[in-house]
C-alpha cells in the first residue's frame, strides 16, 4: 500500500521525461538554425536526436502511466499528471514533425527571411522553455506555478505577431518568389508557430491543475 | 440466554452506529480510492472495539446517570428505539446521529415511566451537540493552517506527498476509530451496564471486567456494521457536504479524532482536574455533528464558497428530528412492552436501582475466568493457520508463475515449429520451381538442338531435290521436283511437330488446370481444351489461330461454343473464367 519505492521509481521516470523534452526542443532550435545556414550534416545529426529523444519520452510517458494506474498512485491527480505529460509530450512530437518535413520538403528559404525564421524559432523555443519549470514547479511547489508561466503566454504572443509579419512579407513583398513557394514558407512558419501554441496549450492545462493542488 | 436476547437491540444498534459512523473516519479516504475498503474496514474495526473496551466507561457513566435505566427490559426498548430510528433515517439517506437518537429514547422512556430526567447530565450532553461541532470547527481550522503552511514550506513531490497522505490517512483513521469506539460505545451499551454479567476475562496480559466485556460485545456489533454496510456510506460520505482533497480528509477525521478523544478520555479528565483546569465532560458525541464542524472549520479558512448548504440544512434538521423520533417510538414502544409482554420497563424506585448499582460494583470481580490458556491456544491457532495459508499461498502463486512460464514457453516452441514448417514447405516450393525451371530450360536446349538437327535435315532435303531438279531435262519432270520441293515446304510450315512440344510443354506447366477442366467439363472436346489453354495463357484471337492452324474467325466462333459448353452467360468473360479454374 505504502509504496516508496514506485513512488521514488515514477519521479525518477518524471524527471526523465521533462529532461528529454527539454532536450528535444533545444534539439528543434538547433536543428531549425543548422538548416536555415546550410550546415546539412549538423541537422542531420540534430534530426536523429530528436527523434531518439522522442522516443525515449514515449516510453518514459508509458512507463509513467503504467506505474501510476497499476500502483493506484494518486487517483485524484493522475488523470491530470498524464494529460499534462501528453501535452508535453505533443510539444517534442510537433518538434520532430517539423524538423523532419524540412528534412524531406527542403522549402527554399530566401535570405531575406532567415533572420525573421530564426527568431520565430527562438520565440517558439522560448514558450517552450518556460513550460519546463512551471511543469516541474506542479510536482513540488504548486504555488509557484503562476509567476512562472506568464513567460510563456508573452512568447506565444511574440511568436503569433512575428509568424503574421512573415506571412505578410512573403506574399507582399516577395513578388520573384513563385505562388507555391510562398505556400511552402507559409506552411513552415505555421508548423513553428504551433510549437509554441503546444506550449501554451500546457500552460492553460498547468495554470488550472496548480489550482486543483490547494488543499 | 436472556441477557443477550435483551442486549440484541444494543448490538443491533451497535451494528448501525459501524454502518454509518466508520464513514466519518474513513469515509474520503476510501471514497477517493486512496485506501481500499478492505483495509479501511480491517484498521476501523480493531481501533474501534480496542477503544471501546479500553476508554468506553466514562461516557458510558454519564448517559446511565442521564435516565439512571435499570430495567433489562427497558434497556432494550431504548436500544432498539434508538436502532430502528438511526436505520430508518439511514435508509431515508439523512444524516443521523446515535448519541441523540439513544438521548431521544432515554428521555421517551424517563417520559414514559415517570421519573425526572438528570437534567444536569442532559445540559452536559446537549451542550456537547453544540461545543463538539464547534471543537472539530476549531480544531481542524487550526489544523488546516498549519498544514498549508508546512507544505508550502516544505516542497514535497506530489507522488511522495501521496504516500505520506496514505500513511496519514491510516493512522488518523486508527485514531479516529479508536475515538469513535471509546466515545460512541456508551450510545451502544451505556444503557445495559448496571446489568453487566458479573465475570472477568482474564488474558494474561490484561483482565477485562463485566462491563468491558459488554463493550466488547458492542465493539464487535460496530465491527460487524463496518464490515457488512458502511462501504455504500464510505463511498458517497467524501463528496457530500464538501469536495475533500485527501490532505482535508486527514484534517478533518484528526479533529473529529481529537474532539471524540477529548469527550472520552478519563484520564486527561483527571489530568485537568489535578492541575485545576475545568474538565471536558465524559459525554458521548455525535461524530456526525463533529465532522460537519471540521468540515466548516475548513470551508470557513477557504472562504465558504465550496460548503453545500442543502446538505448542511439537511443535518441540522436531522438534529432536532432524530431525538423526537427515537423519543416518541420509544414511548410507544415501551408502552407494548410493559402492556403486551408483561415484561418490567423499570425497577420499582430510583434508591433501589442505586443500591442494586453497588451491589454489583462489588460482586463484579468475584467470577474470574482465566482465558490465558484458551487464549494462548487461540494465538497460536490464528498463527498456525496464518502460516499455513501463507505457505499455501505462496505455492500456488509459484505453480501459477511456473505454470505461466511452461505456457508461454510452449508457445514460444509452438510459434518456432509453426515458422520452421513454414520455412520448410516455401524451400521446398523454391525447390520445385527451380526443378521446373531446370527442366524447362533442359527442355528448350534439346529442343533447339532439334530444330537447329530438322533445319539442317530440311535444307539438306531441299539442296538434294534442288539438285535432282537441275539435272532433269524435261520440263515435266522440273515441274514435278518443284511441286515436290512446295509439298516439303508446306508440310515445314504446318508446324506440327513444334506445335506437339509446345502443347506438351504448356500442359506440364498447367498441369492442374487440365486436371480441374477435365473433371468438371468431362464434355469438352480436344480442340476446345486447346482453346482453353491457349486462353489461360493469354494470347491474342490471332495469335490462337496461327497456333490451332485455323483463320481469326474460327477462333471467335469456337470462343462462343466453349462458352456455352462452360454454362456461361452472355455477358461473363470467359477469360476472368478460365483464370480462375
Amino acid at each position: 500500500m505504502f509504496t516508496f519505492r514506485q513512488a521514488n521509481k515514477s519521479i525518477e521516470l518524471i524527471d526523465g521525461f521533462l529532461d528529454k523534452i527539454d532536450q528535444g526542443i533545444l534539439m528543434f532550435r538547433e536543428g531549425v538554425g543548422n538548416y536555415i545556414s546550410g550546415n546539412m550534416n549538423s541537422f542531420q545529426d540534430n534530426l536523429k536526436t530528436l527523434s531518439m529523444l522522442e522516443v525515449e519520452a514515449d516510453i518514459l510517458r508509458r512507463k509513467v502511466e503504467n506505474i501510476l494506474y497499476t500502483q493506484s498512485l494518486m487517483p485524484q491527480l493522475r488523470g491530470d499528471i498524464m494529460k499534462l505529460l501528453e501535452e508535453l509530450d505533443n510539444i517534442i512530437d510537433l518538434a520532430k514533425k517539423n524538423l523532419y518535413q524540412f528534412d524531406v520538403e527542403i522549402p527554399l528559404i530566401p535570405i531575406e527571411l532567415h533572420q525573421d525564421l530564426l527568431k520565430l524559432t527562438d520565440l517558439a523555443f522560448r514558450a517552450c522553455e518556460s513550460v519546463m519549470p512551471a511543469s516541474r514547479a506542479y510536482f513540488r511547489d504548486p504555488a509557484s506555478i503562476k509567476e512562472k508561466i506568464h513567460r510563456v503566454y508573452l512568447y506565444e504572443k511574440e511568436a503569433d505577431k512575428l509568424a503574421d509579419a512573415i506571412k505578410r512579407k512573403v506574399f507582399h513583398d516577395m513578388q520573384n518568389l513563385k505562388l507555391s513557394e510562398k505556400f511552402h514558407l507559409r506552411y513552415f512558419t505555421l508548423h513553428i508557430e504551433h510549437l509554441s501554441d503546444a506550449a501554451e496549450k500546457a500552460a492553460d492545462l498547468l495554470s488550472i491543475m496548480a489550482i486543483k493542488r490547494t488543499i | 440466554m436472556l441477557f443477550l436476547l435483551f442486549i440484541s437491540s444494543g448490538l443491533f444498534l451497535g451494528w448501525s452506529l459501524g454502518s454509518n459512523d466508520a464513514a466519518n473516519v474513513f469515509g474520503t479516504a476510501v471514497g477517493s480510492r486512496m485506501i481500499k475498503f478492505r483495509v479501511a474496514a480491517l484498521i476501523a474495526s480493531v481501533f474501534v472495539i480496542i477503544g471501546a473496551v479500553v476508554q468506553g466507561k466514562g461516557g458510558a457513566e454519564t448517559l446511565n446517570s442521564l435516565g439512571m435505566v435499570d430495567a433489562l427490559a427497558g434497556g432494550f426498548t431504548i436500544s432498539l428505539s434508538a436502532a430502528f430510528t438511526v436505520f430508518l433515517m439511514t435508509k431515508r439517506g439523512l444524516p443521523v446521529s446515535t448519541s441523540q437518537a439513544i438521548v431521544g429514547a432515554i428521555i421517551g422512556w424517563n417520559l414514559f415511566t415517570g421519573r425526572q430526567p438528570d437534567y444536569g447530565v442532559l445540559t452536559k450532553i446537549v451542550s456537547t451537540w453544540v461545543s463538539g461541532p464547534l471543537l472539530g470547527m476549531l480544531f481542524s481550522a487550526l489544523l488546516y493552517v498549519l498544514f498549508k503552511k508546512t507544505l508550502s514550506k516544505v516542497h514535497i513531490h506530489v507522488i511522495r506527498l501521496d504516500t505520506y497522505i496514505r500513511i496519514g490517512l491510516v493512522v488518523a483513521g486508527a485514531f479516529g476509530a479508536y475515538s469513535l469506539g471509546a466515545n460512541n460505545i456508551a450510545n451502544v451499551m451505556g444503557v445495559f451496564v448496571h446489568a453487566a454479567p458479573d465475570i472477568s476475562l482474564d488474558f494474561g496480559l490484561f483482565v477485562l471486567d463485566g462491563t468491558q466485556v459488554l463493550f466488547l460485545l458492542g465493539g464487535i456489533a460496530i465491527a460487524l456494521g463496518i464490515y457488512t454496510y458502511s462501504e455504500k456510506v464510505m463511498k458517497t460520505v467524501g463528496n457530500g457536504i464538501l469536495s475533500m482533497s485527501p490532505e482535508a480528509a486527514i484534517i478533518v477525521v484528526l479533529a473529529q479524532a481529537v474532539v471524540l478523544f477529548l469527550f472520552s478520555s478519563s484520564n486527561l479528565s483527571d489530568f485537568m482536574i489535578r492541575i485545576g483546569i475545568p474538565p471536558f465532560p465524559l459525554v458521548p458525541v455525535s461524530s456526525t455533528q463533529v465532522v460537519v464542524g471540521s468540515v466548516l472549520g475548513i470551508g470557513l479558512v477557504k472562504g465558504s464558497r465550496e460548503i453545500n448548504s442543502k446538505s448542511l440544512g439537511g443535518i441540522g434538521l436531522g438534529w432536532i428530528s432524530t431525538p423526537l423520533i427515537a423519543g416518541v417510538l420509544c414511548f410507544f414502544a415501551l408502552f407494548f412492552v410493559q402492556n403486551v409482554f408483561h415484561l418490567d420497563i423499570a425497577s420499582t424506585t430510583a434508591a433501589e436501582a442505586g443500591q442494586k448499582a453497588i451491589i454489583e460494583s462489588h460482586t463484579n470481580t468475584e467470577n474470574i475466568v482465566n482465558l490465558i490458556f484458551p487464549g494462548i491456544i487461540l494465538v497460536s491457532s490464528v498463527i498456525i493457520v496464518v502460516f499455513v495459508w501463507l505457505l499455501t499461498r505462496q505455492k500456488q502463486l509459484r505453480l501459477k508463475a511456473e505454470n505461466e512460464l511452461l505456457q508461454q514457453q510452449n508457445q514460444l516452441y509452438q510459434t518456432q515449429r509453426n515458422l520452421n514448417s513454414m520455412e520448410i514447405s516455401s524451400i521446398q516450393s523454391a525447390y520445385e520451381l527451380l526443378n521446373i525451371k531446370h527442366e524447362s530450360k533442359r527442355k528448350e536446349f534439346i529442343d533447339m538442338a532439334n530444330n537447329l538437327t530438322e533445319q539442317r535435315m530440311f535444307l539438306d532435303e531441299i539442296n538434294l531435290h534442288l539438285n535432282e531438279t537441275l539435272t532433269k531435262d524435261k520440263l515435266s519432270e522440273v515441274h514435278d521436283n518443284i511441286r515436290a520441293i512446295q509439298n516439303i515446304i508446306h508440310q515445314k510450315l504446318t508446324f506440327a511437330s513444334e506445335k506437339t512440344s509446345f502443347y506438351a510443354e504448356v500442359e506440364k506447366i498447367h498441369k492442374d488446370f487440365k486436371i480441374k477442366l477435365e473433371t468438371n467439363y468431362p464434355d469438352l472436346s480436344d480442340h476446345e481444351k486447346k482453346l482453353a489453354t491457349l486462353i489461360r495463357l493469354n494470347l491474342s484471337n490471332k495469335e490462337i489461330a496461327t497456333l490451332m492452324g485455323i483463320s481469326p474467325k474460327s477462333v471467335e466462333v469456337s470462343r462462343y461454343r466453349l462458352k456455352r459448353k462452360l454454362g456461361l452467360e452472355k455477358e461473363s468473360s470467359l477469360i476472368e473464367f478460365i483464370n480462375q479454374i
